[in-house]
């Protein structure tokens, strides 16, 4: 694997290629699982879940040319489940599902799979708009360290780490390029 | 984003960056009111205390809503000031209401200031609803909602604000948050109502309702109290109306696009005209929806600033579920 | 031991009335002065001598303007209470004012404020009488009685007389007496709703205004009836510049008008409201920095005579409720001698200067016997250590009343010793204890 160390002691464990390459073996995988791409509809968890589902959908355009699946935004700051916490920065960009949800195969999408914590309140927001036929999960990385029974149905790169590291999924459409980084941030 | 209130006692100091955060966290709100299911999970397990000492419908309604919506429970105590003569004062209601471990409370009052006395005494956060002549911060807000959403920007635009300046608690916070966005505020009216103090708060007066609202982007219409009537502020409501009653004629002299706010309830055909109510310049029914989302926006970001500021630091950084990037399940 | 005399020693003799502070040993036989002399004048033989090296020593000082809240009131203050907090504050002559529950309107009245004085044994307490029966504004109270039992001067004091008619006859009939009228000047239709002063700041806070204009007319009226009458009127508390330009051309003209200032619209203007602090509401409202500016100006040429505290104790309770129903009123007895010496330090006027506006100034107005060091005075003193650092703490006020705006406020100066009729009657010098006998 090309693990090169950063300036700031991230170690790259994904480039731009191997970003792009995960993301079309995942939609190559969605279209297996879902013969029939009718009912299918991405949901895109804010932030970078939003551009990586964009970029799936893409992928799929390519793949079956003329399938167009329709897209929605979820932002799950509103259902996250450590108000009492304390939030660092509690913005909300707001939520915009422009389809029915009744019936829909959705297909939700985020950056790093890690707690399970934001799929959960993710899945909360959905219901709320209306009964799915199903949800499934696209992430592109999957770091473990599981705090809620969810699994993710599609994975672009399973990366076991420690608690101690940190994940950071970084996306040209708003880091400037792709390439996901792990960092120690304290010893466990 | 930078939102460092603590309360929300009134709108004049706050900067421009926290405004606009409310604004955008408001906007981002609106479309939960559009749901089937009009309801978010975010302040489940929440007490929001509506303590009103004036009456108020739409206010306390309004309030209601956006607690709701964000799964609050809400309480509504309907006091009479008068009632504090007789025994409890506010001070020692506010006491009371801290031992019922609220974690925000909306307070309505007929006395200015009375907002600072609660913060004073208590810990959690205090949402101004309007006390006395002083601010009505989440109107103000909510008609810088109107007039964003109808216009895009705020910075450059020339608002005419129309009535009882002296006594309105909308006017005076809509002239803070105007001048620190960086609006033309115009306030107009007879002078009784419209002391040239004014001025140094940087706003232009006008007497005459047609050169106060000429090319105006927006008009923003107060209600006229009856019972200034007897105070001499001028001789009869007629007499008022035929100077300051926002016709048709008057609305032309404004920019083509103008609209027209009225913080309600209208008094029809005394400072507005009916036809001017309901024409297709009239955003007022855009201002009571965007309403309930400034009051769902300022509950969720002065309660979850008050538990930041709970969680203690060191620990709570120390939960995976907190971290940033990574720490997203 | 006073039979034998007592001599105050070694410190900076300040007097008032020939404008003079020097080194000096202030004499005391019989509770009287002596005099004022040299070391080496006076025999050391069978004195008292109170050390006084690195002190002033002042007549003791003259408060013109208190509210001692006795009777009716004890909860805010009692005359026991508030002559302690007077000697405390340097003071060893105030005058109170009518309006307790009952008013003093009457000798009876009058009688027992001056009995309760005498009990407490502190201060000397000079009563004020009410204008009017029960300060109603309506019908003179007896005036004549109430001169008989002791009072030196007559007013309804928080309730301004609107009626020009009735304060043409009190201007009148008190001529009888030789006692002045003291008027708190503001027409209650101007400045009706009003809780502070009209301007900027009341209307950033939505709070009623009282406009300058409430005082200016009302002083303007009275220096008019003085004009009519001959009678002699004391404007309290004046609040601004319009004011102190109405009074210097009334005693150009020669009028019998006299007037006072307090040290907080001395200090503080109506920005001191700000953030709805009830301890900065009062009547008079703190007004401009303009006007702060001309009654310091007036302090120091004379237009002003007097600085009298209208120390005003109210309940905490009273003051920790809405800004609009809080009551007038600040307490000022333990803060105002090193206020007034601040203004010393400031520049305003020079230390003689202004410790006659505490003491021969108020008290001429008031014909009382005190304010000076002239040889057979009552022995008043009060011995001052003016380089005493201390900060503000309502808590530690003798009085009952913690309603100050100054509390935090770094003082110089603090009032060390107070001699009443010759008696030491408060001692606080670190070196109490060592207070030597020859």
């Amino acid at each position: 694997m090309d693990s090169a160390v950063t300036g700031n002691g991230a170690r790259q464990v994904m480039d731009a290629r191997a970003i792009e390459r995960a993301l079309v073996r995942v939609a190559h995988e969605i279209l297996e699982r879902n013969k029939d791409t009718e009912q299918l509809a991405f949901v895109g968890i804010r932030s970078r879940g939003v551009h990586l589902a964009e970029r799936i959908r893409r992928a799929i355009q390519e793949i079956e040319a003329g399938t167009l699946v329709p897209f929605g935004v979820v932002d799950i700051t509103l259902y996250r489940d450590d108000l009492d916490r304390g939030l660092q920065n509690p913005v909300v960009q707001g939520t915009d599902i422009p389809f029915a949800v009744d019936g829909r195969r959705i297909l939700l999408v985020d950056d790093v799979l890690f707690t399970g914590r934001t799929v959960r309140a993710a899945m909360d927001a959905l219901v709320d708009f209306g009964r799915p036929q199903s949800i499934q999960l696209a992430v592109l990385v999957d770091r473990g360290h599981r705090e809620l029974p969810i699994r993710a149905d599609f994975v672009g790169k399973n990366l076991p780490t420690s608690l101690g590291e940190q994940v950071q999924v970084r996306l040209a459409e708003v880091d400037g390029q792709d390439e996901v980084l792990i960092e120690t941030v304290r010893e466990r | 984003m930078a939102f460092t209130q603590r309360h929300l006692l009134g709108l004049e100091g706050v900067p421009a960056d926290e405004i606009t955060a409310i604004l955008d966290t408001a906007a981002s709100f609106k479309e939960i009111s559009e749901r089937d299911i009009k309801k978010v999970p975010t302040l489940r397990g929440k007490t929001v205390i509506n303590l009103f000492y004036e009456v108020s419908t739409r206010t306390r309604t309004s309030f209601e809503i956006a607690a709701k919506r964000l799964s609050a429970d809400t309480i509504n105590i309907s006091a009479s000031a008068s009632s504090t003569c007789k025994g409890e004062t506010l001070a020692d209601t506010a006491r009371n209401l801290e031992a019922m471990r609220p974690d925000a409370i909306v307070v309505r009052h007929p006395s200015s200031g009375a907002c600072h006395l609660l913060a004073r005494h208590l810990s959690c956060p205090i949402l101004n609803a309007g006390d006395g002549c002083h601010e009505h911060p989440t109107q103000a807000l909510l008609d810088l909602l109107t007039i964003r959403g109808h216009l895009g920007r705020i910075a450059g635009l020339t608002v005419a604000i129309v009535g009882d300046i002296l006594h309105s608690r909308v006017a005076r916070s809509n002239l803070h948050a105007l001048r620190t966005l960086g609006a033309t505020v115009r306030l107009v009216g007879p002078p009784t109502l419209v002391p040239p103090e004014l001025r140094a708060l940087g706003a232009e007066l006008h007497t005459r309702l047609d050169e106060g609202v000429r090319d105006a982007d927006v008009i923003m219409m107060l209600r006229i109290q009856r019972e200034r009537q007897g105070a001499n502020f001028f001789p009869t409501l007629d007499e008022y109306a035929q100077y300051f009653c926002l016709t048709e004629e008057a609305v032309r002299l404004a920019k083509p696009q103008v609209i027209i706010l009225h913080p309600g309830p209208l008094n029809r055909g005394l400072e507005i005209a009916s036809a001017v109510a309901d024409g297709p310049y009239s955003v007022i029914m855009d201002q009571v929806t965007n309403g309930v989302a400034v009051r769902m926006a300022l509950l969720y970001l002065l309660i979850a600033r008050s538990k930041a500021e709970d969680a203690l630091e060191p620990e709570a950084l120390a939960e995976p579920s907190r971290r940033r990037t990574g720490g997203r399940g | 031991m006073s039979l034998a005399g007592t001599v105050i020693a070694g410190g900076t003799v300040v007097d008032p009335v020939a404008g003079r502070a020097t080194l000096g040993d202030v004499v005391i036989k019989d509770g009287r002065l002596v005099g004022v002399m040299r070391s080496g004048e006076w025999s050391a033989e069978g004195t008292t001598v109170i050390d006084a090296r690195g002190l002033l020593v002042l007549p003791g000082l003259v408060d013109m303007h208190v509210h001692l809240r006795e009777p009716g009131f004890e909860y805010k203050e009692t005359i026991a209470t508030g002559v302690q907090a007077a000697l405390a504050g340097g003071f060893t002559s105030v005058a109170c004012m009518g309006n307790t529950e009952p008013p003093n309107d009457s000798a009876a009245v009058t009688q027992y404020i001056l009995d309760r004085a005498r009990v407490a044994d502190r201060t000397r307490v000079y009563p004020i009488g009410a204008l009017s029966l029960g300060l109603r504004g309506e019908r003179l109270a007896e005036i004549g009685e109430m001169h008989r039992a002791g009072i030196v001067a007559v007013s309804d004091d928080g309730h301004p007389v609107m009626d020009a008619a009735l304060m043409r006859r009190a201007l009148e009939y008190t001529c009888m007496f030789g006692i002045p009228v003291i008027a708190h000047e503001q027409d209650e239709h101007l400045a009706a709703g009003g809780v502070m002063h009209e301007g900027v700041t009341a209307l950033r806070l939505g709070l009623g205004g009282i406009p300058v204009a409430a005082e200016e007319v009302m002083v303007a009226r009275d220096i008019a009836l003085v004009r009519l009458t001959g009678g002699r009127l004391h404007v309290a508390h004046v609040s601004s510049a319009r004011t102190v330009a109405l009074l210097r051309e009334a005693k150009t003209a020669g009028l019998p008008v006299t007037a006072e200032v307090t040290p907080h619209h001395l200090f503080l203007t109506d920005e001191a409201v700000a953030d709805y602090g009830t301890h900065a509401k009062m009547a008079p409202p703190l007004r401009t920095r303009a006007d702060v500016e001309a009654l310091r100006a007036a302090l120091a040429d004379g237009t002003i005579d007097a600085i009298a505290t209208d120390h005003a104790p109210h309940h905490h309770d009273e003051k920790e409720v809405e800004f609009d129903q809080a009551a007038n009123g600040v307490v000022g007895l333990e803060t105002a001698l090193p206020l007034v010496l601040r203004l010393a330090g400031e520049g305003v006027a020079d230390l003689p200067t202004l410790i006659a506006r505490m003491t021969c100034g108020p008290a001429r107005i008031l014909g009382l016997p005190a304010g000076t060091l002239a040889p057979g005075a009552p022995a008043d003193l009060t011995l001052v250590d003016p380089e005493r650092r201390w900060q503000v703490e309502a808590r530690h006020f003798r009085s009952k009343g913690r309603n100050t705006p100054f509390e935090g406020w770094e003082m110089v100066g603090r009032v060390q010793a107070v001699l009443v009729g010759g008696r030491l009657l408060y001692d606080e010098r670190p070196q109490a204890a060592a207070l030597r006998s020859a």
